[in-house]
């Protein structure tokens, strides 16, 4: 069950800084904390985002536990040709998130 | 609700029980230290090991984040760093660090020219009213800081777990 | 402990309570007290993690489930279209059962009887995601005067229920909400308690959750037994919110810290 949100422009003239807004829902849950019964509440975190975009990485981040639950992150690129901008969340289980947008460049 | 039940919860949520209580905190300025060198060794040596022991100096980098916030599971944050984004001349990286959460790692942003912007924005975790440090790193290899206050205040009506 | 009984400990909620109905005042959504950039993360939906909730409840919409497997779209069609304005009349009057229902309890009896599936849990993920997309048609819509006659006895319930004085701090909802709105409870403001916004995003639970949830934190907070989830006494104070919030623009997914 994925859910990301992606906000960015449909379309640019080449040349233009877009924004790229990206949210997915995850609880990062940070390993400190214990549940009711007194038992460690494993860590399970997303701990790498990156944006792929005209064959290259043009923005990642590596997060820790202090980033919030359901973590968003803005950033910017600069629009070359038109296709995909291309996005990956990892969390601590290996487990890979994927989303994508279109955007036309004139 | 009985004190006995009240307990465990509050003791299984150690983001809350470190809370400030700030009460009549309005009136406080971002404050801006130019010193990271001063703080706890946790946040130091996180600082050394993203500069990779090279001089961080205060400047370049703008540090956007609210002086005082209702809660501090998400705190937005941007960073912006004065710098054109050119081939020659743009940020590498921008990392960021806490003072008093159980771990002085935040972030790590991977930039470079085709952000055509040094700027980033997320929200973060504060633990506790403490002091958070942006750096980055710039395509000649020199590391720029700026720094910031923040007073975290106690949520009104916390619940149990179920 | 926290907040509220070293509050009363320098005495601000022993003072005399004056009875300022809130009818006799604005009424203020309770964004109007949060912080400017708690107000800012609701106001721009690609930051509003509430939101995740919303795409979460349109994929749910469109699932067949049950033996049925029949999707919520099957019946309804176009959400946008069917459920716009559907959360202004909830708590509703349920003929069927002959008592009140609200938005969740009206989407679960979906679930059951029109889908053939299991009820959801009260604070799972689905169904706060549901009723979350149901809610979210109504955004932006004020909240009309209650005017099924059946619903009168429910209200004054709720209302003698948000005026009863409660838990180990004896106080009731009024004295907080009527009274004292406005006024700072250690470091938060005291909303007027309107239910318009829910399900909502609160940072403190980094999560959505339902008004209950938010009215069990508040019972809690007195030291009071929180009333169960669905219960009569949580659906009667619900009704009674939702008529006094008549006039406010349904917020759904609001967020509050
Ligand atoms: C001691 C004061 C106090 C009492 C008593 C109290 N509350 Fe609250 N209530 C608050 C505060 C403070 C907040 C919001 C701020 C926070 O907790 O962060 C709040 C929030 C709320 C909200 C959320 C409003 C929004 O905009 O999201 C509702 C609804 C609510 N209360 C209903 C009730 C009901 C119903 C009762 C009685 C069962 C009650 N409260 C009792 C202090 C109180
Ligand atoms: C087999 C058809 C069917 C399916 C499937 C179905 N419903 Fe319904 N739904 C109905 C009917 C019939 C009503 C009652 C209309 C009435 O009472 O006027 C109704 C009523 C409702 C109402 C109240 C509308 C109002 O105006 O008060 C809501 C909300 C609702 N459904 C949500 C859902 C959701 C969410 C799902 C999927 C989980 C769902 N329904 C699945 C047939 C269906």
């Amino acid at each position: 069950m994925t859910r990301t949100m992606i906000s960015a422009p449909e379309t640019a003239r080449a040349g233009d800084v877009v924004e790229i807004k990206a949210m997915i829902a995850h609880p990062m849950e940070t390993g400190y904390r214990v549940d009711a019964t007194g038992k460690p509440i494993p860590r399970n975190i997303i701990n790498r985002f990156e944006c792929t975009y005209d064959g290259e990485v043009v923005f990642a981040a590596d997060l820790h536990p202090a980033i919030s639950a359901n973590p968003f992150i803005a950033f910017s690129t600069i629009a070359t040709r038109s296709g995909p901008i291309s996005f990956t969340w990892t969390d601590d289980e290996g487990k890979t998130e994927t989303a994508s947008v279109e955007i036309q460049v004139e | 609700m009985a004190d006995h039940e009240l307990e465990p919860r509050l003791q299984s949520m150690p983001l809350l029980n470190r809370r400030e209580l700030m009460a009549g905190a309005a009136g406080l300025v971002l404050v801006s230290v130019a010193r990271p060198a001063q703080a706890r060794p946790a946040l130091a040596e996180a600082l050394r090991a993203f500069s990779g022991g090279a001089e961080i100096r205060p400047g370049k980098v703008t540090f956007e984040i609210p002086p005082l916030v209702e809660n501090g599971n998400a705190v937005g944050v941007t960073i912006t760093v004065d710098r054109p984004m050119s081939a020659s001349d743009h940020v590498r990286r921008i990392a960021m660090f806490n003072e008093k959460n159980p771990q002085a790692d935040v972030a790590v942003f991977q930039l470079g020219p085709r952000a055509g912007r040094a700027k980033v924005q997320t929200r973060i975790r504060l633990a506790d009213s403490q002091m958070v440090v942006a750096v980055a790193e710039l395509s000649d290899g020199s590391f720029w800081s700026s720094e910031a206050k923040v007073f975290v205040t106690l949520a009104a009506c916390v619940e149990d777990l179920s | 402990m926290r907040g509220w009984l070293s509050l009363l400990a320098i005495g601000l909620l022993l003072a005399a309570a004056d009875s300022n109905a809130i009818e006799e005042q604005p009424k203020l959504s309770g964004l109007e007290f949060v912080s400017p950039e708690t107000r800012s993360l609701q106001a721009d939906d690609a930051s509003n993690p509430g939101m995740l909730w919303v795409l979460r409840g349109e994929q749910l919409w469109q699932e067949p489930a049950g033996r049925s497997q029949a999707s919520c779209a099957s019946c309804h069609g176009e959400a946008r279209q069917s459920m716009r304005g559907v959360a202004l009349r909830y708590p509703a009057f349920d003929a069927g059962a002959g008592q009140p229902i609200d938005l969740k309890g009206r989407i679960n009896r979906c679930r059951t009887d029109n889908q053939d599936a299991p009820a959801l849990e009260h604070e799972s993920e689905e169904l706060l995601a549901l009723t979350t997309y149901v809610a979210h048609q109504s955004r932006g819509m004020s909240v009309p005067p209650v005017e099924d006659e059946r619903l009168r006895s429910v209200i004054e319930q709720g209302e003698s229920l948000f005026r009863e004085r409660i838990g180990q701090l004896d106080l009731s909802c009024a004295a907080c909400h009527d009274d004292r709105w406005g006024q700072r409870l250690g470091s938060s403001p005291i909303p007027q308690a309107h239910p318009t916004a829910y399900p909502l995003y609160r940072l403190e639970w980094q999560t959505v959750g339902s008004l209950q949830r938010r009215l069990r934190n508040c019972m809690i907070g007195v030291r009071a037994e929180p009333f169960a989830y669905g219960s009569p006494e949580f659906i009667a104070l619900e009704l009674y919110l939702m008529q006094r919030a008549e006039g406010l623009p349904v917020e759904t997914p609001g967020v509050r810290p």
